[in-house]
């Protein structure tokens, strides 16, 4: 789960690169860029979740 | 080449005055951060502040302003589009080629000196009382060689982001007059990185599901703090913006005045909600409620209206509060100084915020040397899409990079100290001596003769 998680984080950024790059139109553009960060999020949830401490490491 | 910014002499002098008021924001970190931790631990984190600083400000003379640059000096370049992305500066190391005569060159050098160390101070906050201090040095050398350099190049040098502009017509580029990108999110995320790194102190976390507070020793420590940070902070916005939004000397005042607003709101904010909560207000949320407002305030606080200070200082305060709760009992992130919220949540709201209040009445220096096209008299149109790509950037990119090059110096050198160390404390573990030994208390000096 950590490492789909901070592979996500570099793709939704991608994502948003791609939407500078390819898409003129100031909606698209942003909607792209939107999606991207949503990429992201969903990334930090997983990077966040696979440092939850395990129940028997707790002391 | 462009042509070289140059600064009025009046500008000069006012912006070498607010660089040297700088340090004390770095003074207010640290003794933040002394009071926030342990008393076993509190000379080992003056002592790793200071060590931090100084390799930080090493490091970055020798190869990390080479990468950072200034807006005028060279670069390297990917063509994407038919555009130029500035990604990485070409100066030469040690300050070659720099000459001190009160060029914008040197006064971004010397700024970024303090910034960069000032960046260093933030993971200490949260990796307080198990970070070892040589591994504390390593991960500064790598902050202050590789991860700031780049993204300040980025956005204070010309790079990439501050061409979103020009280039691509989003607002006016990714604007940043303070750092609260460049500093206080960078070196909040790599709090968050070295806190992921580092684990839990020992029992912040118990079996049993419950996470009991430990709390800061001394309260004087970080209240004293938070005002040193405020004079550190005016001088790092005023001199920043002047730098790198071609202010001038003049608009100091109305920097000084939405610094001291935002942080005010913020941490009557913070108070005020944590007595609602908790039936007393928090002397230590209250105080990161009042950093958590000036980092807010280090993105806009050129380009926004008091009132708007106040509006932007109160959502830091409340987001700074809930996100400390958030990460501490539903993370599971022990994050004994609140860096990550305060620096790296209250960064990244500055941020947007200068795309949703941010207005423009004067021209923003930008990476050609002139003016930025565009209307000069109001909102900036998709200024709000600029911030959100840097802060995409900062997330998407930085975080990753320093993880992963936390995760590296950790293989080779463990960050963590001993079980032993930890529960003797750093003090006597890793110095050898203790930060109040005329304080030694005996158990049974509370018992009845």
């Amino acid at each position: 789960m950590k490492a789909v998680g901070f592979l996500m984080l570099p793709a939704g950024w991608f994502l948003v690169l791609a939407a500078v790059v390819l898409f003129p139109s100031p909606p698209l553009r942003a909607a792209f860029a939107l999606a991207g960060l949503a990429v992201e999020a969903v990334g930090l949830v997983f990077a966040f979740r696979s440092h939850l401490i395990p129940r028997e490491e707790k002391r | 080449m462009p042509a070289s910014p140059t600064l009025t002499e009046i500008n000069t002098v006012a912006c070498l005055a607010f660089i040297f008021l700088v340090p004390l924001a770095a003074a207010g970190l640290a003794i933040m951060n002394v009071g926030l931790g342990r008393s076993r631990s509190a000379g080992h984190m003056m002592m790793a502040s200071l060590c931090a600083l100084a390799v930080a400000g090493l490091a970055y003379f020798v190869c990390g302003f080479a990468w950072q640059g200034t807006i005028d000096g060279p670069g390297h370049g990917l063509l994407l589009s038919a555009k130029n992305w500035n990604w990485i500066a070409a100066e030469p190391f040690f300050f070659r080629k720099l000459s001190f005569d009160g060029s914008v060159s040197s006064l971004t050098a010397l700024f970024q000196m303090f910034c960069v160390g000032l960046a260093a101070l933030i993971p200490m906050g949260s990796g307080a009382d198990r970070w070892r201090l040589r591994a504390i040095c390593f991960s500064t050398a790598v902050l202050a060689v590789l991860i700031y350099p780049l993204f300040a190049h980025w956005v204070w040098a010309g790079g990439w982001l501050a061409q979103l502009g020009v280039n691509y017509g989003i607002g006016r580029g990714f604007l940043d007059v303070g750092g609260a990108g460049t500093i206080q999110v960078v070196g909040g995320l790599t709090a968050l990185a070295v806190t992921w790194i580092l684990g839990p102190r020992r029992g912040k976390y118990s079996a049993d599901g419950m996470a009991p507070a430990i709390p800061g020793h001394n309260s004087v420590f970080v209240l004293f703090g938070c005002l040193l940070a405020l004079i550190g902070w005016i001088g790092l916005n005023s001199a920043g913006a002047i730098l790198f939004t071609g202010s001038n000397a003049s608009g100091a005042a109305l920097i000084a005045i939405n610094s001291f607003l935002a942080a005010s709101s913020s941490a009557i904010t913070a108070a005020f909600i944590t007595k609602v909560r908790f039936g007393k207000p928090d002397a230590s949320l209250t105080a990161n409620g009042w950093v958590g407002g000036l980092v807010a305030s280090s993105a806009s606080c050129a380009f926004v209206s008091p009132a708007e200070a106040v509006v932007i200082g109160s959502i830091a305060g409340t987001a700074v509060t809930f996100s400390i709760e958030w990460l501490e009992l539903r993370m599971e992130v022990d994050d004994p100084g609140g860096s990550i919220s305060v620096h790296a949540v209250g960064g990244i709201w500055g941020l947007l915020a200068l795309g949703v209040f941010g207005q423009f009445q004067r021209p923003v220096l930008n990476v050609l040397g002139g003016s930025l096209a565009g209307p000069m008299n109001g909102i900036a149109s998709g200024q709000w899409l600029a911030q959100l790509i840097g802060v995409a950037t900062l997330v998407g990119f930085v975080l990753p990079l320093t993880y992963g090059a936390n995760l590296l110096i950790n293989r080779f050198y463990p960050y963590r100290v001993s079980v032993e160390g930890e529960r003797q404390g750093l003090d006597l573990h890793e110095l050898g001596a203790g930060a109040y030994p005329e304080f030694v208390t005996h158990g049974d000096e509370f018992l009845p003769r």
